[in-house]
């Protein structure tokens, strides 16, 4: 177990969470009583079977929903003392998503969803900044293009696009290359892998691809709702 | 401010993308269905108020028995408005050695104000309109005086000391009173001949009228100005007070014309309402990922609003054009039955509708859209975490006062905004408990089908309240639709019937009692069935209860002055046919005991008059007193002979009697009147026809407009049950495609979609039957006081047009779901 003094370098901190919903069983435990501590710059994968309890460590993690019991610190913030739009604020500062099945919004082009984040924060040259980054993801010539006539590695490209435009303090993938054949979904870590080092992002990776794991600094383990193994990977 | 920005610049998106076409169609229909029934109904309504105006000859009368000062004239030309005078009162009238009493109307360059005056070259001729008056030294006779005195056209009457040529037959004046005060035959001359005709002087009977008519606007506020300084011999008069027939047949067209429009309002709020959930609900995914990235709930919900507020917007200007332009057009097709001298009706219509649809909007859509903003932003991973449903009392709150609202300003009629919003509220809520209960009995019987039909009743019993909701938007709309398919045929069939064709058209007044066998002889001479004749009694009221008629309260001033006028008395052994009891009980026919009397409904009313009370007549000098012993219902329109007052048989008996009947004559049957008129010059033929035409034209600008109206209301509709149908797109694009995944054909797909449709529609049709049957009779007996039959063809009809429309707007939706590439919607996902 890590120690809270530790935070000075801590981006995110998971401290004995666990997660409950109720079922027409009863009670039925997701998570339970999980701690780790990321520093900034570090890369973890979250691996585990269906059901382990991947995604809903991911949403707690990133304040999407909050635990039953415990509390994640992220960049500093208590995210269980602050109430949806507190939480909604510390996303908006210091968090990126991508998803395995991309969200873009359908009505909004690739560099309109690049920009979305951007607008949110309500930042300066939005269309500029997303210009670049859409560059950046190898998609110069498809700004313009609408999600549903990009294929499913330039949809996730946009996603990554969007996820690093705010130059996140932490990055959540969920199963990022899951809808993507092997080759266009090693293509597509490769830039995130290359994303994250250039721009020393925290990254958060749920996958069930070993291999991929692997590519992290750590490896966290669960195992219906329990954190079994977290060990640092060779590479 | 920044949410604003960003709502403004990812609106032209949101429009491109086509995601919010359905809404903003919905409420461009609304807007244009609400301002082109608003200018119709208006523009009909003006042409109706103006044929009742006609009775007047303008849209307001200042009379008095003394010469009208120029002053109010002039006072009158202030407010910008037309002006005529006429001079009204008996004379003589002879022709050589014959002579007969007449009503002459002297009458001024401008008259008529409103309608005009027609005339025929020879006796019962074919008439034509003259839009002048006779030129001085020439008069136009009405036929029965020119028979009475045996003269004819080119002939010369005397009037005082006027030598008149006759140039025409009068047949019509839009003035000629219905009420027995001019009975005699009218003769129209140049007021300019009175100066000199000698037969205006101190002391002589007649009326002067300043005839006024313009604007709308203008005439009220001439109205107005001019109450506190008349004098008590000067009084005004309008259209309301002097031809009740005509004023309520108008009356009863306002609303008729005021019922569409709630109609097709209703249907403008369902498509709204249904459209709008729909937009909300699309909205959810995208609100959970702009939360995911940061949005707070204030941004979400302020970015949803001002981008429904432009939606309505740009829904509004669109609708306003189409609804302006089809105006337009209508007006041009219809300018013969729209009086074409019309003012045009200026932006209102238009501004209302705008308002109209942005308070829909906002009633419909706010809810949801509010609820949005709780979206958990948890729904990016898991796509099943909803929004908690808003509160139905909200919801329901927020939609019933935006109707409400519409409804009274559009209804202007407290009764009618009770029974309809009554009505729907009743009706939305049984259909959607009727809905769940349905819905929850489909889903049993699908272990009894075949696939498709399984698949789709589990479908229609899964999705429950989404199901039962669309129960109510399909029935809500089918109800309003069949009401107004009531409207249009049965009830304005209803009022057309009461005036049908075979009603009689002249009254004959004045015959005494010896006459009714010559006259009777007469007609059957000329091949025409003999009239019935009523016993008429005119008496004076003296006491009711023993209290003296003068010291006595009243609960309305018109019961005070027909307990102290004048009265027409009848006896009859039987009820007539146009009348209805409504109180109390008829006597036997062979009654023969003490006096009694029976009284119609309204006049018991005004006079407060009530079962048991004794009344006391002066007649002739003899006193009769009579029970009251029944309270009578009279349908007016039924252009029968009818008494206020009818008395047991025997109790007139003795009294001075003289008899009055009604009849019809074809124009080819008309020339009996010149023999009548000549042998028995003291009887007074009446003239109805005139102001049966005016009634008639009154019922057929209504239906007209009905009828407009109905086409914009049915595609209002139409629209209505696609947008039910297309609320449910989305999740049937994913299941078709799941279901063809699994190795279904199309066919089996589409017959499932089709099982579920037609399952709904089936149970909207029947709710919607129901519904629209008891609100029809709501409004045909409480709003038109007309008699409503219930009709078995509306179930048959309901439930046909309810599984063929559902299904219809089904099959078109759910095309494109079910032909589209499983793998692409699976893929999409």
């Amino acid at each position: 177990m890590e120690n809270e003094s530790n935070g000075s370098a801590a981006v995110l901190a998971a401290h004995n969470i666990s997660k409950e919903v109720s079922s027409p069983e009863g009670s039925l435990t997701i998570l339970d009583d999980v701690s780790f501590t990321m520093n900034a710059g570090e890369s973890i994968a979250v691996v585990g079977p269906s059901g382990a309890g991947k995604s809903t460590l991911l949403a707690l993690l990133a304040g999407l929903d909050l635990p039953t019991r415990g509390h994640v610190v992220l960049n500093g913030s208590n995210l269980s003392e602050l109430d949806e739009d507190g939480r909604a604020l510390v996303r908006a500062e210091s968090v990126g998503f991508v998803f395995q099945s991309f969200h873009l919004v359908p009505s909004l082009n690739a560099l309109e969803n690049v920009m979305l984040p951007l607008e949110l924060a309500g930042g300066d040259n939005v269309r500029e900044t997303s210009r670049g980054v859409v560059e950046k993801v190898g998609l110069k010539d498809r700004w313009s293009h609408y999600p549903s006539q990009l294929s499913g590695g330039e949809k996730q490209r946009v996603a990554i696009a969007r996820a690093f435009a705010t130059e996140p303090a932490v990055l959540f993938a969920d199963e990022p290359t899951g809808n993507l054949d092997s080759r266009t979904g090693a293509n597509i870590m490769e830039l995130m892998f290359d994303l994250n080092r250039s721009s020393s992002t925290t990254l958060v990776l749920v996958t069930h691809d070993l291999e991929l794991a692997e590519r992290c600094d750590r490896v966290l383990a669960l195992d219906a709702g329990r954190l079994v193994s977290d060990t640092r990977s060779a590479a | 401010m920044r949410a604003i920005s960003f709502a403004l610049r990812s609106f032209s998106r949101e429009i491109r993308s086509g995601e919010v076409l359905v809404l903003l169609f919905a409420v461009a229909l609304a807007v244009a269905a609400l301002t082109a029934v608003g200018f119709l109904t208006d523009r009909i309504g003006k042409a109706v108020a103006r044929q009742a105006n006609e009775v007047l000859a303008a849209d307001l009368r200042l009379r008095s028995q003394e010469p009208i000062p120029n002053i109010w004239r002039e006072r009158a030309e202030e407010f910008n408005l037309r002006t005529a005078e006429t001079n009204t009162f008996p004379s003589v009238v002879f022709a050589g050695e014959m002579s007969a009493l007449s009503t002459i109307k002297a009458v001024s360059d401008t008259y008529p104000l409103r309608g005009t005056v027609r005339v025929a070259d020879e006796l019962f001729g074919e008439q034509r309109e003259v839009e002048n008056i006779p030129a001085r030294g020439t008069a136009w006779a009405d036929g029965a005086l020119l028979a009475r005195v045996d003269a004819d056209i080119g002939d010369y009457l005397t009037v005082g000391s006027l030598e008149l040529e006759v140039t025409a037959v009068l047949t019509y004046r839009p003035d000629q009173s219905m009420g027995f005060a001019s009975l005699a035959p009218s003769l129209l001359i140049n007021i300019r001949d009175i100066p000199a005709s000698g037969l205006i002087s101190e002391g002589s009977r007649v009326g002067f009228a300043l005839l006024v008519a313009g604007d709308e606007d203008d005439v009220n506020a001439f109205d107005e100005a001019i109450q506190p300084d008349l004098p008590d011999e000067l009084r005004t008069r309008s259209a309301e007070e002097s031809s009740e027939r005509a004023y309520r047949a108008s009356d009863r067209a306002q609303r008729f014309l005021s019922l569409t429009a709630i109609i097709a309002l209703l249907l403008s709020a369902v498509a709204v309402a249904m459209s709008a959930r729909r937009f909300a609900h699309r909205r959810m995914d995208t609100v959970a990922l702009m939360k995911s990235l940061g949005a707070t709930q204030g941004f979400v919900i302020s970015v949803s609003v001002v981008q429904l507020v432009l939606l309505g917007l740009v829904g509004v200007v669109i609708g306003s054009v189409v609804g302006y332009t089809v105006e337009e057009i209508l007006t041009k097709v219809l300018a013969d039955i729209i009086a074409s001298d019309l003012p045009p009706v200026g932006p209102m219509p238009i501004v209302l509708a705008c308002g109209s649809a942005m308070v829909l909007l906002v009633g419909f859509a706010m809810p949801s859209l509010i609820q949005l903003r709780n979206t958990p932003p948890l729904r990016v991973l898991r796509h099943d975490a909803m929004p908690p449903a808003p509160s139905r009392f909200l919801v329901a709150g927020l939609s019933l006062a935006a109707v409400a609202a519409l409804l009274y300003r559009s209804a202007r009629d407290a009764e009618m905004l009770v029974y309809l919003l009554g009505g729907i509220v009743i009706i939305a809520a049984l259909l959607y408990i009727v809905g769940r209960i349905l819905v929850s009995m489909m889903g049993r019987f699908r272990s009894g089908v075949g696939v498709a039909w399984r698949y789709g009743l589990a479908n229609v019993a899964r999705r429950g309240r989404d199901s039962a909701v669309q129960v109510v938007a399909f029935g809500l709309g089918l109800t309003v639709l069949l009401l107004l398919t009531i409207v249009r045929t049965d009830l304005l069939e209803g009022w057309r019937q009461t005036l049908d064709e075979n009603a009689p058209n002249h009254f004959m007044i004045n015959i005494q009692p010896h006459e009714r066998d010559s006259v009777s002889a007469i007609y059957r001479e000329g091949g025409v069935e003999p009239p019935e004749y009523m016993p008429l009694v005119r008496a004076r009221m003296s006491t009711i209860n023993g209290e003296s008629v003068k010291d006595r309260e009243y609960p309305d001033p018109g019961g005070e002055w027909m307990a102290n006028r004048e009265q027409n008395l009848s006896f009859a052994a039987r009820l007539s046919s146009s009348n209805e009891l409504v109180e109390g009980e008829w006597w036997p026919e062979n009654y023969d005991g003490p006096p009694l009397v029976s009284i119609e409904e309204e006049a018991a009313l005004e006079t407060g008059l009530t079962i048991g009370d004794r009344l006391t007549y002066l007649i002739a000098g003899r006193e009769l007193e009579a029970t009251v012993s029944s309270i009578r219902q009279v349908n007016w329109d039924s252009f029968q002979p009818n008494f206020f007052m009818v008395f047991s048989p025997g109790a007139l008996d003795g009294m001075p009697t003289t008899y009055i009947a009604s009849l019809r004559l074809e124009k080819e049957q008309q020339s009996v009147l010149v023999k009548l008129v000549r042998t028995h010059p003291s009887i007074s033929v009446i003239d109805l026809d005139s102001i049966l035409q005016q009634i008639r034209g009154i019922v057929q600008k209504a239906s007209l407009a009905v009828q407009a109206v109905f086409v914009f209301t049915l595609a209002a509709g139409i629209i209505v049950l696609f947008a039910a149908v297309q609320s449910t797109i989305d999740e049937r694009r994913f299941e078709s495609a799941m279901l063809r995944a699994l190795g279904a054909r199309k066919r089996t797909v589409f017959s499932g979609v089709m099982a579920e449709f037609g399952a709904l529609g089936a149970a909207a049709g029947i709710l919607a039957a129901a519904g629209a049957s008891v609100l029809a009779w709501l409004v045909a007996t409480r709003l038109f006081e007309l008699p409503y039959e219930f009709n078995p063809v509306l179930w048959v009809a309901g439930v046909a047009a309810g599984i063929f429309v559902v299904c219809a707007s089904g099959f078109i939706a759910a095309r494109s779901a079910v032909n589209a590439p499983p793998v692409d919607v699976l893929r999409a996902a």
